[in-house]
């Protein structure tokens, strides 16, 4: 193994692929924040407590009902993305005439009073959920013990942004979406339910972070604080990425994940900083971020 | 039958009697200030009041001729928070004692508002060895564990059975880096090397695999795990996933965490207490007690800790007259705390020293296999006892003020 800047290259490679691993996090939760502020203006803070929903509706399936993982992958995302329909429906469908800052306000409420009915209930250190026993163990890299899970974290990760990505942008329903985004009037004028079309995709953005949630309660603690130290960062993500790009967030995802893993090295005490560092930059450069359409 | 005025006024001065006639004896108010909803909550939180309520039940005031009253609070772990609703007790609410107290920050800003009004705080929950060194007072004792206590039994003990090289992953700020120098220096004593550490950012890390593999990296036998809570536990999952092979000291690791955790997890981390409710027929006794009170969790060693603390208050208030003991100032109350010895069935034969320091055993476990649990929250096999004279930190070491060099 040969050394780069003074480290080896094991722990660097190593950092890179955790990096690429996190990136999947980042990219999935700020895929369904750009989609639901692209086509709802909306930035929805309450995206982190549904994410931590997501994992606890898929410990409750084990826990109570003995139902596995895989299942979960799918139910987990269909019960709150239901649960996302009714907050749309009954509060978020009043402010889209609104300026962003309630949406905003509404959001981090419904977020708050969400992860303290959860804390509640389960209390704040969390339930244990293993990994599932297909994926556990690991394969030796050379340079680093890559765990069966994370490798298959990033798989569905970057295929399922993948299609959703696809969906908007080369069909004829992302098409209608995109439309109903620029003139709803018009969109609705052509018989096309503009309202319901809304509503579902807020569902799919909240079921994007559903579907995280359970990709991340085998590798975290799944506790009612877990969405929250994740919102922040996503945020950011979806910052520098540019509000509203799908493909900027789902990029920008990955390449965060990639820095804030080479953080790690070189200056571990920086590490959650990084990102934020690199939103200040971005703003003062590209005010609309990397890959956002300017004056948008 | 028609309400009038005159019946209701009746029925008022009926019903008020018997309430004069109970308020002549004499009543102490405890109040336990904990985290009741955030993430020490069940470290602490509603059991650790549950706990004080076995302590008074258990006692059996009612045919001591006294009350005592209960308030609870949350001080949301904010250290200005908790000083205000001390402040607030002690002066309005005529709080006699106030008790649990909280993690490290709130417990040295609500000691020093005890020592400011003159008024007696018992802490159990916090972890900062200053409670009873720099910053000590005469009005305050900590009763549980502290981080020396910690850093001796897992630092010192894991040397000893082989554990000779540390690698520490370090919470970024003032208890994580207390917490890496003070286990740092009994590896050292004990013939041990630090190889490196790593400070992680807090709060905001959530995956430690990196860290967990620089770790690996420096081939150290042990890795120290100097932080808490969910950092701690996002360390142990992810450690069992990247298949580390070192051993993972937990130096701040409760019975809760390793419950939600899980054995499939957790299994093979040692961990240091004060208690565990297995360890003898008391501590068995104790929680069973407690059962009947709060089946679905068992108490850990902060929880504990206030039933024993409650437990000699009440005693000593019995022995010496609860209308002397609640007319005392703070520093006089502590005073006659510190003179009797201290028993009960969470941590046995004790005593409490000048400084404030309560002592007692500490204990080394380590977490059981799956297959070696008889079930829930048979958790702990014993390795080790550090005996009462040696498990906390000799006083002259402490640079106490109370105590004249």
């Amino acid at each position: 193994m040969f050394m780069i800047f003074g480290y080896s290259s094991a722990l660097l490679f190593g950092q890179l692929l955790l990096g690429l691993i996190n990136g999947a996090f980042y990219a999935l939760l700020s895929l369904g924040l750009a989609i639901i502020f692209g086509m709802l203006n909306i930035v929805n803070f309450a995206h982190g407590a549904l994410f931590m929903l997501g994992a606890f509706v898929a410990w409750a399936l084990l826990e109570f009902l003995g139902i596995p993982y895989w299942w979960s992958l799918l139910i987990a995302p269909i019960v709150v993305g239901a649960f996302g329909i009714i907050l749309e429906k009954i509060f978020i469908a009043r402010l889209y005439k609104l300026d962003h800052l309630y949406g905003l306000l509404l959001t981090f409420g419904l977020a708050l009073v969400i992860e303290g009915l959860a804390r509640n209930q389960f209390g704040s250190s969390g339930m244990p959920f293993a990994i599932p026993p297909e994926l556990q163990g690991g394969t030796d890299l050379g340079f680093m013990f890559m765990p069966n899970y994370r490798g298959w974290v990033v798989l569905a990760s970057a295929s399922v942004c993948l299609v959703v990505w696809l969906i908007i942008d080369k069909t004829s329903l992302g098409a209608n979406l995109r439309a109903a985004t620029e003139n709803p009037a018009l969109v609705q004028s052509f018989g096309i339910n503009v309202p319901r079309m809304i509503t579902l995709t807020y569902a799919a953005g909240v079921a994007l972070a559903a579907f995280a949630g359970v990709l991340a309660a085998p590798i975290y603690s799944v506790n009612p604080g877990m969405g929250s130290s994740f919102i922040i960062t996503v945020f950011a993500v979806v910052v520098i990425g540019g509000m509203g790009s799908i493909a900027g967030s789902i990029l920008t995802g990955f390449g965060l994940g990639i820095v804030e893993g080479l953080t790690k090295v070189f200056y571990p005490q920086g590490s959650a900083t990084v990102i934020f560092v690199v939103m200040v930059i971005v703003l003062l450069t590209r005010p609309a971020g990397l890959f956002g359409r300017g004056g948008h | 039958m028609s309400l009038t005025r005159r019946g209701l006024l009746a029925a008022t001065a009926a019903s008020a009697v018997p309430m004069s006639a109970r308020a002549q004896r004499p009543t102490l108010k405890i109040g336990v200030l904990t985290d009741l909803a955030g993430v020490y909550q069940d470290i602490v939180g509603p059991l650790a009041v549950e706990c004080t309520r076995l302590a008074i039940a258990d006692f059996g005031v009612s045919a001591k001729g006294f009350d005592v009253e209960i308030v609870t609070a949350d001080h949301q772990n904010k250290p200005d928070i908790g000083a205000s609703l001390a402040r607030q007790w002690y002066d309005r609410d005529g709080v006699d004692i106030i008790m649990e107290g909280g993690s490290s920050a709130v417990a040295l800003a609500v000691a020093a508002v005890a020592k400011d009004k003159n008024k007696a705080y018992i802490n159990s929950g916090g972890a900062t060895s200053d409670l009873t060194g720099t910053m000590c007072n005469a009005q305050t004792l900590h009763w549980t564990y502290d981080t020396y206590m910690l850093a001796k039994s897992t630092g010192g003990a894991m040397v000893k059975s082989g554990g000779d090289s540390w690698f520490f992953i370090t919470a970024d700020y003032a208890f994580g880096h207390a917490l890496t120098r003070d286990v740092g220096s009994f590896v050292e004593q004990g013939g041990g090397k630090v190889l490196g550490k790593v400070a992680t950012p807090f709060p905001g890390t959530t995956d430690f695999s990196a860290f967990l593999l620089q770790a690996q990296a420096s081939g150290a036998k042990v890795i120290g795990l100097a932080n808490a809570g969910a950092d701690t536990i996002n360390c142990i999952k992810q450690a069992r996933e990247f298949g580390i092979k070192a051993t993972l000291g937990g130096l701040l690791v409760f019975l809760s965490d390793v419950h939600s955790l899980g054995l499939e997890v957790c299994n093979g981390l040692v961990l240091t207490e004060s208690f565990y409710w297995d360890l003898n027929d008391r501590t068995r006794a104790f929680s069973e007690r407690l059962k009947a009170k709060s089946p679905a969790r068992r108490a850990g060693m902060a929880q504990a800790g206030c039933y024993s603390s409650a437990l000699h208050y009440l005693k000593v208030a019995n022995d010496v007259g609860v209308g002397k003991f609640k007319a005392a100032g703070g520093a006089d109350v502590i005073e006659m705390l510190k003179k009797m010895p201290t028993d009960d069935d969470v941590f046995g034969a004790g005593s409490i020293r000048p400084d404030g320091r309560v002592i007692h055993p500490s204990y080394l476990f380590q977490v059981k296999k799956p297959s070696e649990s008889k079930g829930p929250w048979d958790y702990y096999k014993l390795l080790s006892t550090t005996p009462t004279d040696q498990a906390f930190r000799p006083i002259a070491d402490g640079r106490c003020p109370l105590i004249k060099a």
